[in-house]
């Protein structure tokens, strides 16, 4: 199957079928930080990916939340 | 996997609640945690006028929409900070969805407005980049609140930024950034009301929102962040919550029930004067305020550029 990562955008390709939950590990990533969509639809952890599926892993985590010094004038 | 509510197949599954959802399920879930925390915090009564600080991003844009949703009057503030494509991509998705829904989004261009950029900004005042823009954003927002009349200045702040700020001042005890780390600060001397309607709701939960209402929002993360702290904490406290889900929760709400209070106090005592800036008229306890001290900093000569030999 043909899954792309972001942040940066990066494209490879698996072995499937293969669980969305066994997909995070095999790549490394915490299931804590990533959404995985197939073929446009959001699937949860013990979801089946088909070999022929189009996967995003879509990275959740945004940076920019400032210098730590919340609601200072 | 089965909605914990329905029975019927569920999109996501969220551990530390134990459940899974479907997509219509889910939405409720968000927004009764959002009502959740307005309720509990006090952030906002009916009829409350609300200004919320979008980036185009994930979260601002869902805030946005469960504070609509929720039926509360809440219009839309965009900076612009001047950080080249990014900056350009991630306006054109907050107004896409200002226009998509009918709603009214205010916008302000900082370099246009006040003659530098972030990177700009950054360099001559040497402060880091998020830094400079946290400061920029502060200052903005409130003017822009402030201007408006309106009651409320609503942002993006989920749960796992605030458990990763509290993680970062905890480290270093910054106790006066502790006493200060509230999802609501009220209106005072001229600051309008402050509000983190999405402190129930982890980011993997508003990236999920986002994609379950339609939502487009950037993916793109801003290249200035790129290696800063916070993401560094964030990535430590998701790895603690895959073995203890539930863990940034109990963190953040285990600091506000049981340890904020004893902070608040140094914050009082310290608490300054305040008096409107000598340059833009913000209150200030400094004479001049620290924004437009980095704004004459940002547009006076620039910095001398120490090079090392090579580059001589």
């Amino acid at each position: 199957m043909r899954v792309v990562l972001r942040n940066p955008t990066r494209e490879l390709e698996v072995q499937g079928p293969v669980t969305v939950r066994a997909l995070l590990d095999r790549l490394g990533l915490n299931r804590e930080s990533h959404l995985v969509i197939c073929d446009g639809e959001l699937v949860p952890g013990d979801r089946t990916l088909p070999d022929r599926s189009d996967v995003e892993v879509r990275s959740v985590i945004s940076g920019g939340a400032g210098d730590g010094r919340a609601g200072a004038p | 996997m089965k909605c914990r509510v329905c029975r019927g197949p569920a999109v996501i599954d969220v551990r530390r609640h134990n459940a899974n959802f479907c997509a219509e399920h889910f939405l409720r879930l968000c927004r009764d945690q959002v009502a959740k925390a307005i309720r509990r915090f006090d952030m906002l009564a009916d009829g409350d006028r609300v200004l919320v600080a979008v980036s185009g991003g994930k979260d601002s844009l869902a805030v946005w929409d469960l504070l609509t949703e929720l039926g509360y009057a809440a219009d839309g503030f965009y900076l612009g900070l001047g950080i080249g494509d990014y900056s350009e991509k991630s306006e054109s998705y907050a107004r896409r969805y200002a226009e998509g829904r009918g709603l009214t989004l205010h916008t302000v261009d900082l370099p246009e407005a006040h003659g530098f950029d972030i990177p700009g900004g950054a360099r001559a005042a040497r402060r880091a980049p998020c830094s400079a823009c946290g400061l920029s954003k502060r200052h903005l927002f409130d003017e822009a609140a402030r201007g408006g009349g309106y009651d409320a200045l609503a942002t993006g702040h989920n749960l796992d930024d605030e458990a990763a700020v509290l993680m970062g001042n905890t480290l270093r005890w910054q106790t006066e950034y502790l006493g200060r780390q509230l999802p609501v600060l009220a209106a005072r001397d001229g600051f309008p009301r402050k509000i983190k309607p999405l402190v129930r709701l982890g980011e993997r939960e508003t990236a999920a929102y986002c994609l379950l209402r339609g939502i487009d929002y950037i993916v793109d993360e801003c290249p200035m962040a790129a290696g800063n702290k916070h993401l560094a904490y964030k990535a430590a406290l998701n790895d603690i919550e895959v073995e203890s889900p539930g863990a940034k929760h109990d963190f953040y709400f285990g600091f506000l029930d049981r340890a904020s209070a004893r902070f608040r106090a140094e914050v009082e005592r310290d608490r300054g004067e305040l008096a409107p800036c000598e340059r833009c008229g913000s209150p200030t306890d400094a004479g001049v305020c620290a924004f437009c001290r980095l704004s004459e900093r940002a547009a006076g000569p620039a910095p001398v550029r120490l090079t090392d030999r090579g580059d001589r």
